[in-house]
């Protein structure tokens, strides 16, 4: 019995959401089977940028709000490949070597950054990411076209400088869904994409059984013990955020090879806050984020998409309300998650003030 | 001589310097051109006005120590309440905006104290609590903006749609009120002497609470938390005084940024209201720990100035809007630089 409640009070965040998606889900009316193809479709789209988030919270970092600068790694590699006109899966694989020493100057450079900003590393991730996109709006709706030569006209309209809004990635698109997929009535499951996201749980499980990783975890569970116990903290910090930055911007490649166009300026903006707002729906928190948390969560998020706007739909007579509603969702558990998590910080943090009063 | 020189540029110091000379230098490329350097600055001034009192709402949070308000929507959204219910009824000129501000008032008041006591709970994360508190309370109010009992035809959509439109104008109501009030032109430039008058009185009324017995306890609160509980002042009271007076002066912010801009803009509108407040308060010189009302008003002239004067000029020599970026770049830019700043304690 006892055992039941601790299960349901570790558990509370995911159970309850479990049934605010139950509830969608019965008002929705929606046929299964278009349930569990758009369910199928976003977890192979976004479990893999959901899973990049976990190293840096291990690493105490907290929820990475920066792997926006992943996604522009993997986005600027993507502009490279269709200029080149790069293709199938040979083509992606390019991709992602090429997105590679991108993201990782750019992880790198971030965490120099958020180590000179310790204890407000996820505001400071978050400011980083808006302003990384400035500079990359800069550079492809300006610089592109005028100071840096550049004529391709399907990237590019010769009128005006700058990249297209929309970038159509057809010779990438499926690239990875496309090799194999299992039928199962309407819905098709790609198994390169599922086998992928596998094999970087597993590399993640594994990971954090090395020397390395477990040094992470020491960082992550107190800066001072770890740098006394001789264990480079700030190089430490900035291994977990460069990793992260290149798994989010292969992330990013699965995800918009599976879309199959890019959004040059919009693509990238809700990366950091979908992904956290779906680790966080799991059960993870600040300082603790685990595999299983994260495929939940992405699970549940995303099932909270499908059915919110007819849901909506049948509740308030009204579909916006639905989107309003997983828009308020995803902001909201992401402000409940910090709030709760400085709470308890400081809550714990005085007990034990007071304990070493008393003694 | 040299060393008055000295002084002066450390007052002022390098950042404002840097920005103020960029400033001048694009005013004399615009001389150069076809641009009216006149019509420039009068839009400068509108701008001024229009965006002061969202920087000065950073000078209480910052002095209480709670740090930069992410958290102004907040406020903003009790400013649009306000607005609203002003123009459900019709309200015109003066009646109208002193109706949405003696509304929005006491909303922001319940709407700071109740935002406080989450604050409060949180010290040492309050920038990044109130960030997601800030999006998530416009993400919420976008619900409540398709359910509100608003019935004015002016306001909601026409046949068929739900709830209130995306936008919508104050010209029929007390859009331009302040603006137009006692306005004259000189030189050229235009003066919205009521908007600037409004913003005058409202700094000044800021700068006298600070030098009330209030506003002394409230600055010792924020520099030297120890030292202010040791002395018998109540941390959580002058906190809570601290980010109630930042929520309201973001609501009377947002009034008067209305009336002045026009348009009233609901759901996503105000999403990103408080990083160019943020933004300024930094550029004129306040750190995450310590504001004055001369940073807010030096900061909001510099840049709402850079970013009135720079599109024009840039547009002359090249296409495109690039202002929206430059908004973007300097804005976040100038955050990152304060957060990244050894600043002694752990605050986010």
């Amino acid at each position: 019995m006892n055992q039941i409640k601790r299960l349901i009070s570790r558990n509370a965040v995911p159970i309850l959401f479990g049934v605010v998606c139950l509830v969608g889900v019965y008002f929705a009316k929606m046929p299964g089977q278009f349930i569990l193809m758009e369910i199928v479709k976003r977890m192979a789209r976004n479990s893999f940028l959901v899973l990049s988030l976990i190293i840096p919270v291990a690493a105490g970092m907290g929820l990475n709000f920066g792997i926006v600068l992943g996604a522009l790694a993997g986005q600027i590699a993507l502009i490279l490949a269709t200029h080149w006109e790069w293709g199938g899966i040979g083509g992606l694989l390019a991709t992602a070597l090429l997105a590679t020493p991108l993201a990782v100057l750019f992880g790198y450079l971030a965490g120099i950054l958020l180590n000179k900003a310790k204890g407000r590393e996820m505001i400071t991730g978050m400011v980083m990411g808006f302003f990384a996109n400035g500079v990359y709006q800069f550079i492809f709706l300006f610089l592109v076209g005028t100071v840096i030569p550049f004529d391709n006209p399907k990237l590019r309209i010769s009128t005006s400088p700058g990249l297209r809004n929309t970038i159509d990635l057809y010779r990438l698109k499926g690239a990875l869904d496309g090799i194999w997929e299992v039928r199962y009535g309407f819905t098709k499951f790609p198994m390169v994409t599922f086998i992928v996201i596998a094999v970087l749980a597993l590399a993640i499980w594994a990971f954090f059984r090395t020397k390395l990783g477990q040094e992470f975890r020491a960082v992550g569970q107190d800066r001072h013990i770890a740098a006394v116990a001789g264990i480079n903290v700030d190089r430490n910090r900035k291994l977990a955020i460069i990793f992260s930055t290149v798994l989010a911007a292969w992330g990013q490649l699965i995800f918009l090879q599976n879309i199959g166009t890019l959004n040059t300026y919009n693509s990238h903006e809700q990366v950091g806050t979908f992904a956290i707002a779906a680790l966080l729906i799991g059960g993870a928190t600040v300082t603790k984020a685990t595999i299983a948390q994260a495929l939940m969560g992405t699970f549940l998020f995303h099932l909270l998409f499908v059915v919110s706007p007819t849901a909506g739909q049948a509740i308030f007579g009204s579909a916006q309300v639905g989107e309003y509603f997983r828009v308020f969702v995803a902001y909201g558990i992401i402000a409940i998650s910090l709030a709760l998590h400085a709470w308890q910080t400081r809550t714990a943090a005085k007990a034990s003030m007071e304990e070493d009063v008393s003694a | 001589m040299k060393e008055r020189l000295t002084a002066i540029y450390h007052t002022i110091g390098l950042p404002r310097l840097i920005i103020a000379g960029f400033l001048l230098l694009l005013l004399i490329i615009a001389s150069g051109t076809e641009l009216s350097v006149a019509g420039l600055l009068s839009d400068a001034l509108v701008r001024i006005g229009q965006n002061g009192i969202y920087v000065l709402a950073m000078v209480p949070s910052i002095q209480a120590g709670v740090g930069l308000n992410f958290g102004l929507p907040v406020g903003v959204i009790c400013g649009i309440v306000g607005a609203l219910v002003a123009m459900e009824f019709n309200l015109i000129g003066f009646t109208g905006l002193l109706t949405a501000l003696l509304l929005a008032i006491p909303l922001a008041v319940g709407a700071g104290f109740l935002y406080a006591l989450l604050l409060n709970r949180v010290a040492g994360q309050e920038m990044m609590v109130g960030t997601y508190v800030g999006f998530s309370v416009v993400a919420g109010m976008c619900i409540f903006w398709l359910l509100a009992p608003f019935r004015n035809p002016a306001m909601i959509w026409p046949v068929g749609g739900v709830g209130l439109r995306t936008t919508l104008t104050l010209a029929d109501t007390f859009g331009g009120t302040l603006n137009d009030f006692l306005q004259f032109e000189i030189f050229g430039l235009t003066v919205p002497t009521g908007l600037l008058l409004f913003y005058a009185l409202i700094v000044t009324l800021v700068w006298l609470f600070f030098k009330t017995k209030a506003g002394v306890a409230l600055e010792v609160v924020g520099r030297n938390p120890r030292f202010a509980a040791a002395s018998g002042l109540s941390l959580t009271k002058y906190r809570t005084l601290g980010i109630i007076m930042s929520t309201v002066l973001a609501a009377i912010g947002y009034v008067t940024y209305a009336q002045s801009f026009g348009f009233v803009q609901l759901y996503n509108g105000p999403l990103m209201t408080a990083f160019p407040a943020v933004a300024g308060v930094l550029i004129g010189g306040a750190s995450t720990r310590e504001a004055k009302v001369s940073h807010a008003i030096l900061g909001v002239i510099l840049f709402q100035t850079l970013l009135t004067v720079a599109m024009p000029v840039t547009n002359q020599l090249i296409e495109g809007n690039i202002s929206e970026i430059a908004r973007v770049i300097v804005s976040n830019g100038m955050i990152l630089y304060a957060l990244t700043r050894a600043t002694g304690g752990e605050q986010a």
